[in-house]
Order: C-alpha cells, then structure tokens, then sequence
C-alpha cells in the first residue's frame, strides 16, 4: 500500500549518502585508524600468544587474585585452564583484546561525555536521543557502516563494538554526578574549589560507584557485540560460534558459547570489584605500606 | 570603625530574567504578587545590616524566609540581583571568579546543616580539604588539621571515614573543616539543627566557649529561638526576606518592634509556658537501667548531682537512683543498680503549667518529665521553672492558663 499520497522521505538514500560522502572525501583518515588500531589489536594479540598459555593463565589467576578475592581467582582460573583444554586458547586471547581496546576507547569517550552532559544542558539534551539511538538500533546495523568505512577485519568490528557499548558509561557517568549531594559541591565551592577541583576532588570520587557500574556495563555489552562483529570478520570466539552455527555443530557451538560465558564472568567479576570499596589483596598490601609510612615518619617525628 | 560585614539594600531574587521581578519589587509589591506575576521567588527583600568584627550575629526566621540565601550572599555562593554586600569593605558581587575563590579560600568559611563531609576522606582529609585546595604542602595542613582536630575534641578520630562517626561528631568535623582557614568569619547554616536535642545543647555550649577563644565573626542561621537567644550576640528577625527586627536578645525580647516579632517570640514561648516538656530540661548525666554502680558513682561526681535519672530500653523511665544508696552498695562492693531503684514523681509532656508547680511542690526531688508511653523526655527542677516564671514577668501567663 502506498504511505498515503506523501512521497516516502529519503532517511535511509540520506545517510548512505552521507557515509558515502565520508568514504570519498575522507577515506585516507579512516585508512589511518585503521591501520593503527590493526596494529594496536595485532601487537596485543600476537604478543599474548607468543607467551605460553600455562604462563598466561597464572599471571591472570594472579591479578585477579589481587583485585578480588581467592575464591574468584580459582574459580577463573579453572575457566581459563578450561578454554584452553577445549582448544580455543588463541580465540579467547584475539576477543579479549578486542573487548579490551573497544572498552578502552568507547570509556575515552563515554566517560568525558558523560561529565559534559553534566555541565551542558544543550550537550546533555543532544545526547539523550543520540544514546538512545545507539542503544536501541539493532547492533547488526552498526556493521554496514563499519564494513564501508572500515573494510572487512578486527577495526570494522571495533568500531561497530565501541558504538554499542558507548552508552552505558556516559548515562551512569552522568547520573552519578548528578547525585552527588549538593551541598556537597557547595561545601567545595565555599572552600574555594574550581571548577577542575570540584569535578576531581567532590564529583568523581563520590560519583565513583556508579561510573565503575558503567564500565562493568561496557564490558558485558563489548563482549555481546563482539560476538556478532565476528560476522565481518573481526575474528576470536566468536568466529567459532558462527561457524558451528553454520555447520549446526552442536558439540563446537556449546564450548565455543561456554568459553564466551567464561571470558564475561572473569571480566565481569573483575570490574566489578575495581572501585567497589571492597577489602581485596591488593588494597591490603597498600593499606599495609600506608601503614608503615605513617609508622617511620612516626618514629621520625619522635 | 567600619562593618566586617555589610548588606546594602540587598536584593535576591531567584530565576533568569529577573528584571521585571526586579522592577515590580521596586514598586513595592508583595512577594506573592511578583510569584504571580513572574514565576519567580524573592530570597532575600531589600536587607540592611552591619556586623562587626568578633560579633556572634544570629539570622532567624521560619523555612523559606530567606535566612540560608541571605546567608549564600555573604560568601557570594549566590550573587545578590541588585544592592550590595561588603565584606571589609569590599563588594562580593563586584569580584571575578578568581578573586571570590580566594575570599572562599582565605577569609569566609562555612559550616554546614548536613555536615557536607567527603566519606571517601578520612577526619584528617576531610578537615585539611580547605586547605589542599589551597596548595598547602601536605606535612603542614596534616599538621593542622589535628590541631583543629583537638580543638573539638576528635584527634582520636583522625584516621577514621565519615561513616564511622555520629552526627555530634560529624559536625565537630565541620567545625574543625572551617577552623583551621583560619579564615576572619564564619557562615553556620543551622549547623545544630539537625543533632538531636541533648547534643545540640553541648554543642552550642561548646561554640560559645570556643567562640571566647578564637573571637571570629560570626554569622550564624537557625530557626530555634533558644538558640538563637543563647548564641547571639544580636538577633536578626527574618520574614518573608524582609528583615523585621535587627538587635540583641534583650532588646528584642523587651521591645519587639512589630505584632510579627511579638507572636514570632511568643508562639515559641507560649507552648513553652503550656506544657511540661517545653520547660524541661535533658539532665546533665541520666543512668542506664544495665548500667554499674561504679559508672553511677562517677557520674554523679562528674555533674556534681545527688540522684540520676534510670532509664531502661527506648529511654523508658524506670525510677532514680540516690547518692546514698549508691554509696552503700559501693561499700558492700555490689555492681549492680538493680535493688536501689526508687520510684520518683513524674508528670506526662502535655501537663499544663499550674499542675506542674504544683507536682513540682510535692515532688521529693526534680520532676521527670514522660510521653504517654512512658518514654523520659527530661527534668523540671525547681530553678528552671523559676526562670521561666521570672521571663514571663511574674507569672501572668500562668494564671491566664
């Protein structure tokens, strides 16, 4: 049936338009971040894997130790000793840093648009639809672009990985500003804060809590994304995931999804335990050489 | 000698385009009209008043009266609409963003109702905050900030978090936060108002004595006229942002200078006059019903009192204890209170005044003071009900209730 006797709008004959636009005119700077972030992604990955996988696995079961507790490091390390005996080692190394560098960058962009929308009401009204957006649009439409812009491979995986977990650290970034106590900033301003020194000494330290809960969002959602991103090539476990589907390979299809599982419960346990506060190994062992500072310049000062 | 503190016709208004209510308030209307009109609200109406250096001066008024933002003027957190405000001299609205920070960081501090503490920081950091934003080195404002810390009495607390501490103490932080500025005057934005009862009193008795030693101006916002009496050296009467009466507590309390000031300080004493609860007083030290013979003892040596109230779970009113009694069971090296419990004359919060004399006549000893639930609200001695007598003027207002 024909949409009543309007003429249909060009929305989408615009925009490829545009993104045709950009790959004309401005190909030669997508070129370079491409080239850049393959080589970023490349020299990650190559470098852990060329470390043996038992070696690998300790350092992790050793930092996770640090930054949580006993009880998680062993259980993570038993998942990663787990993928590895299924042979899908250097799968889980290629989408860990894949995660990796897309949390890095999409929190490089999350997090300072988050504090603008704070201190902009025009920024803050622009970005809620913009969230929204890229919140609600089916990831596998973020591809098409990333596949004209970018070509087939990791980057183009990247950057569709990086849009669809932007949202989560600038909406949380953003609420836990905003409900930090007022008469809190007030306090600093009466003690002669600036700007820089409200936002650093009062905001985000009390906002901290709920920025971390945005990073932990990042995660889960970069691991969701990259999963699909495999579609055009951008590689790891998700590869695998697609290619039993194809086959209808059950057996492949369970341990690839289960190393998936995995690799989202560690990084999921690890973010979350950063900046909760929590009591961890680690914040012993500084808690402990505070401890004893105090205690020289104690005896020092004796 | 010129004012520490001056207002000039200060004039705040909340809102952007604040002209035409501007304009509307020239021509004298009232704050409800310009709501009507604009939208917009009248913090502050055209205020006058000097403070001098050293001076205790209490701003007092109902909520939205405008006492907290004439209050935020002072310091320029809030920037007048028209008139002006010195500060030694110096016009706060007049001062770019660097110099306001420096007057913030130099010469006003502020206390405030809710404490306002950072709980990430431990005590220490969160009194030093001032001056790290400042720039001091690090070893001094350490320094410092534990010598504020034992001028209110927490230096055990230094390395604790916010969390750990109850609100008397919270506030003795922020107390201890504005003091070591070392700044000339101080903003207190009902920094009491939110202690319960018992604490609120030690405290105020603790800023009068400090107040003797450090001699700072201050500003000081509340809507508790007992407090307002005790601490001020001069009272300023808020209404609507209008300021109804400016003076000490003498003159105010023997020539209130309108109807409003009158009902303002009668509403208050009245339902003092009325019942038993408005006059009683929380003793200097109660007992707890669990408690030990050698705590009672040292009590009661502590506030120099011959008998201790005892009070059981939620504060229930259980009887006294005597000196004597106490004495005894110490001798027999006894540990508990249990056995020398007495009953002791009470009289319900809501008793009217007449009754009370009367029961206060009777009464063996001071006159507890209990809710219908039998809860311990505090006592009448003979001395405070004399004094309030004496404040009503021989008594009249009795007699009329």
């Amino acid at each position: 049936m024909p949409s009543l006797e309007l003429p249909k709008l060009p929305l989408g004959d615009a925009i490829e338009w545009l993104v045709r636009w950009l790959i004309k005119n401005l190909d030669a700077i997508f070129d370079f971040f491409r080239d850049v972030l393959d080589a970023i992604t490349g020299a990650f990955s190559s470098g852990l894997l060329w470390v043996h996988p038992v070696f690998l696995i300790v350092i992790f079961g050793l930092l996770i130790w640090l930054i949580t507790n006993k009880l998680t490091a062993i259980l993570s390390t038993v998942g990663l000793v787990l993928v590895w005996n299924m042979g899908l080692w250097p799968q889980l190394v290629n989408t860990l840093v894949l995660v990796v560098v897309a949390v890095v960058i999409a929190l490089f962009i999350g997090i300072p648009s988050g504090i603008l929308m704070t201190r902009s009401r025009k920024f803050e009204a622009f970005m809620r639809p913009v969230l929204d957006f890229m919140q609600t649009m089916p990831p596998f439409v973020y591809l098409i672009p990333a596949v004209m812009l970018f070509g087939i491979g990791v980057v183009p995986g990247l950057f569709a990985t990086v849009i669809f977990a932007i949202p989560p650290p600038v909406r949380l970034t953003y609420l836990g500003i905003t409900q930090v106590p007022e008469d809190t900033k007030e306090m600093a301003i009466a003690f002669g804060a600036n700007d820089w020194q409200v936002l650093t000494k009062v905001e985000l330290p009390l906002s901290l809590p709920s920025i971390m809960a945005g990073v932990n969002q990042c995660i889960m959602l970069g691991i969701s994304m990259v999963v699909i991103a495999s579609m055009i090539g951008a590689g790891g476990l998700g590869e695998v995931v697609m290619r039993a589907v194809g086959r209808l390979d059950l057996a492949l299809g369970f341990e690839s999804g289960l190393a998936i599982v995995i690799l989202a419960m560690v990084l999921d346990r690890v973010s979350r335990n950063i900046g909760s506060g929590k009591q961890t190994p680690l914040s012993r062992i500084i808690g402990w050489y505070k401890q004893r500072r105090k205690k020289k310049e104690f005896e020092h000062a004796a | 000698m010129t004012a520490k503190i001056e207002a000039r016709n200060l004039v705040k208004i909340y809102g952007e385009n604040t002209a035409k209510a501007l304009e509307l308030f020239n021509r004298g209307c009232s704050r409800s009209e310009i709501i009507q009109e604009t939208g917009l609200t009248v913090g502050v109406a055209g205020v006058n008043f000097e403070i001098a250096q050293g001076e205790v001066f209490v701003i007092i008024g109902l909520s939205g009266s405008g006492k907290s933002t004439l209050l935020r003027c002072i310091n320029g957190l809030l920037m007048p609409t028209s008139g002006s405000l010195l500060v030694d001299g110096n016009a706060v609205e007049k001062l770019n963003d660097e110099e306001l920070r420096k007057l913030h960081g130099e010469k006003i501090s502020m206390v405030f109702q809710h404490f306002a503490l950072l709980p990430n920081r431990t005590i220490t950091d969160n009194v030093a905050f001032g001056l790290e934003l400042r720039g001091t080195p690090f070893e001094e404002r350490r320094q410092r900030a534990q010598e504020a810390l034992i001028k209110v009495g927490l230096e055990e607390w230094k390395d604790k978090f916010p969390s750990e501490l109850s609100g008397g103490m919270k506030q003795r932080v922020g107390l201890a936060r504005a003091l070591v500025m070392d700044s000339d005057i101080l903003l207190m934005d009902e920094p009491f108002s939110a202690l319960d009862a018992l604490i609120r009193a030690e405290m105020q008795e603790e800023l009068i004595s400090l107040q003797q030693e450090i001699k700072k101006t201050v500003v000081f916002v509340t809507h508790d006229l007992d407090e307002a009496l005790r601490l001020g050296d001069r009272i300023a009467i808020m209404r609507d942002g209008a300021i109804e009466q400016i003076g000490t507590a003498d003159e105010i309390l023997s020539n209130p200078a309108n109807e409003y000031v009158e009902k303002f300080l009668q509403g208050i004493d009245v339902s003092k006059i009325l019942d038993a609860n408005s006059i009683s007083k929380w003793p200097r030290e109660v007992i707890r019903k669990t408690e030990s013979v050698s705590i009672a003892l040292h009590r009661m040596k502590k506030a120099d009192m011959d008998y201790l109230f005892v009070l059981g779970a939620r504060n229930k009113l259980v009887g006294m204890i005597l000196r004597e009694d106490v004495l005894k069971l110490a001798k027999d090296r006894q540990t508990s209170i249990k056995d020398i419990i007495k009953e002791t004359n009470t009289v319900q919060s809501n008793t009217i005044m007449r009754d009370v004399y009367h029961e206060l006549r009777i009464a063996e000893k001071d006159l507890a003071v209990v809710d219908d639930k039998g809860r311990f609200l505090g006592v009448i001695t003979h001395s405070v009900l004399l004094m309030t007598l004496d404040e009503r003027k021989g008594g009249d207002g009795i007699a009329e209730s």
